[in-house]
């Protein structure tokens, strides 16, 4: 049953990820997008990890990827790109080289620290709060436990790094006048 | 039909492909959105080792990592976008190449 759950969202995972890098329409590829990250979402649920699988799912293909499609549909950049016209001859071999020998140095790295025999060591230390819990829904309560008590001041700074972020973006987007104010524009934001 | 155990390394080997995957693309594509889902690609590779290991470790200190990772990614998304749209606005159908204005 495991093997089957991850073949099938390894599958959607992968074609997903193609699917972003080469279609060629904007939004086919933000919907290759979310292919992906529900894929990821399932295998968040696959290792216990149930409560980043529902923040997953609202966050990444809730709200992260509707923001893409918003932009897109703002922009009218809902045209095809021309994925043959290539500026440099040797940009595309060359990522795809790079792409292929980051993957593969990375596995390999994978397979060999296999061996090394971590996982006895870690596993039994004391203080480390553990996942798998009696509990019904002992994932949200041992993250909480660990979010709120040792991560306090880490989880505020987050709130402000959001408020800087929501800031940033009001000035970004905000039409300054007498700059770019393009003569079509009938309405002030 | 043959049990295999699916151990850690699988999903260590799947979160790989998907970072190579995110990279090459970051690289092959010159729409700035899509360059932009890529680089959520190579996001959701980490947090998926980042999920993988806290289950192997038995350390809930991963999970609680990758819920940083997600903040710290929607806020990089809207300034993203909201770069790409002040862009884009002034300069409609401009490409990463196209956007060479900083160099000196």
């Amino acid at each position: 049953m495991d093997i089957l759950v991850f073949v099938c969202a390894a599958a959607m995972i992968l074609c997903g990820a193609l699917g972003v890098v080469t279609l060629r329409h904007p939004v086919h590829a933000a919907l290759s997008l979310v292919l992906t990250l529900f894929g990821v979402a399932v295998l968040f649920v696959a290792q216990n990890a149930h409560f980043l699988a529902v923040a997953q799912v609202i966050v990444y293909a809730g709200a992260i990827v509707v923001l893409f499609l918003f932009v897109i549909m703002l922009l009218g950049v809902d045209r095809v790109e021309d994925l043959h016209a290539e500026p440099f001859k040797v940009q595309r071999p060359l990522a795809i080289v790079s792409g292929v020998a980051l993957a593969g140095l990375l596995i390999a790295a994978v397979v060999a620290s296999q061996h090394t025999n971590v996982a006895a060591r870690g596993a039994g230390l004391p203080g480390v709060n553990p996942v798998r819990n009696d509990l019904h829904d002992g994932n949200i309560v041992a993250l909480s436990k660990d979010l709120f008590s040792g991560h306090v001041l880490a989880f505020e700074l987050t709130s402000v790094l959001l408020v800087i972020a929501v800031v940033a973006t009001v000035l970004l987007a905000r039409r300054s006048r007498g700059i770019d104010a393009a003569p079509t524009d009938g309405q002030a934001t | 039909m043959i049990a295999v155990a699916v151990t850690s390394t699988w999903y260590l080997v799947l979160a790989a492909v998907l970072f190579g995957i995110g990279l090459a693309g970051v690289m092959i594509r010159r729409n700035p959105l899509i360059m932009f889902m890529c680089i959520e690609l190579m996001l959701n590779a980490v947090n998926l080792s980042f999920v993988t290991l806290a289950n192997h470790l038995g350390d809930i200190g991963g999970q609680t990592t990758v819920l940083f990772v997600m903040v710290v990614a929607a806020a990089e998304v809207v300034v993203g976008l909201g770069i790409i749209v002040a862009i884009l606005r002034r300069r409609p159908g401009a490409t990463a190449d196209d956007l060479s204005e900083l160099k000196g």
